[in-house]
């Protein structure tokens, strides 16, 4: 648990530190993530070392939330006055993002498999 | 006697008391959303639906909550970290894909970011509303990050992707029943990509492969829209 937690927040460190030296463009907890993925894929860390502790982490990530969302109650105001704004925006972009995603990946694998088909 | 009761109160105040009442929230409202089964019966709305009265009646302020429970706070930054070992364990999945999926997800954050946007700023949304709009679709510590960097409120971020979570989390499985869509991956990469953990969550329901990507999809999206948010808003602000 120790081992995982420390490498988790030796790589978030690092992570913190290239997003300094990159002018914040990307969140540190970002490039973290994605130098403990190529630490694992390129076999720099054993996937065992991190493994108890990301899962214990990632399972119960809402709970992490919860002190920000609390904060909602010191913004109602701001939402409610632009609430049609919101609900209608979110509404349509979730929407439209099921779909796009969905579409795309769904038809790229259909010509996939055409093209197999077609090979044999 | 009066000032221990005195001492008492400023007791609730506390570190102690604080965590322990989001941590007991928290478990009661994982208790019930596996006995109710139902989608929008969140742990973490039942949690946030009882601390935001209970800090009313009782007069704390949101900013000592937030700086007593600031450990929670924290901990965001690491389960963003450890997404990378998730990552990581679902590759087996997502063999010979790899550019079907990150075209999908990167054309999916595009649409998801320029609509939120255009909508709200259509109904008079302010430039402070509209980016803490943009990273909607993210998971929360990404879209905290995002937000911040971009000069939107993190709190309304958090409201803004929990909706999000929730509203996608339920039409979702709906969407894609419509759609007629067979393959296991373009479901799962839908859930995730549009609707972050409360998506993975329903689509775990799906099946484990759609999980899988689901939770793969999370990452991904996350990645994409932190480059791609203060290029849009560069353009449409």
């Amino acid at each position: 648990m120790i081992k995982g937690l420390f490498h988790i927040l030796f790589f978030y460190f690092l992570g913190e530190v290239l997003s300094i030296l990159i002018n914040g463009f990307i969140p540190g907890s970002v490039i973290g993530m994605v130098l403990l993925f190529l630490a694992l894929f390129f076999k720099v860390v054993e996937p065992e070392k991190v493994k108890d502790t990301a899962t214990v982490i990632t399972k119960n990530m809402a709970l992490f939330f919860v002190p920000p969302a609390v904060g909602l109650m010191a913004y109602a105001e701001i939402i409610s006055k632009s609430i049609w704004a919101i609900s209608l925006a979110i509404i349509v972009s979730t929407v439209l993002t099921i779909i796009v995603v969905a579409l795309v990946q769904e038809h790229f694998e259909n010509r996939q498999l055409k093209k197999k088909n077609d090979d044999r | 006697m009066t000032d221990k009761i005195e001492s008492i109160k400023a007791l609730l105040q506390s570190e102690v008391f604080l965590l322990m009442l989001v941590l007991g929230t928290f478990l009661l409202g994982i208790r019930l959303y596996q006995k109710l089964k139902f989608p929008l019966l969140q742990p973490l709305l039942i949690s946030v639906a009882i601390i935001i009265p209970f800090l009313k009646i009782t007069g704390i302020e949101y900013e000592i909550f937030y700086q007593q429970t600031r450990f929670l706070n924290f901990m965001l930054g690491p389960s963003v970290v450890a997404l990378g070992y998730v990552l990581y364990e679902q590759i087996e999945h997502i063999k010979g894909k790899v550019v079907s999926i990150l075209t999908a997800v990167f054309v999916g954050s595009i649409v998801g970011i320029v609509s939120v946007i255009l909508i709200a700023k259509l109904f008079g949304a302010d430039k402070i509303l509209l980016s803490s709009l943009a990273p909607k679709s993210v998971t929360t510590p990404i879209a905290i990050n995002i937000a911040q960097n971009t000069g939107g409120v993190p709190e309304l971020t958090v409201a803004f992707v929990v909706i999000c979570g929730l509203f996608g989390g339920l039409v979702g499985p709906m969407i894609l029943r419509k759609l007629k869509i067979k393959s296991k991956v373009a479901k799962g990469l839908a859930m995730g990509s549009a609707a972050h953990a409360l998506g993975t969550s329903r689509a775990l329901e799906m099946g484990a492969l759609e999980g899988a990507i689901s939770g793969l999809a999370i990452g991904v999206m996350g990645i994409m829209t932190a480059l791609l948010v203060p290029f849009v808003e560069k353009f449409l602000l």
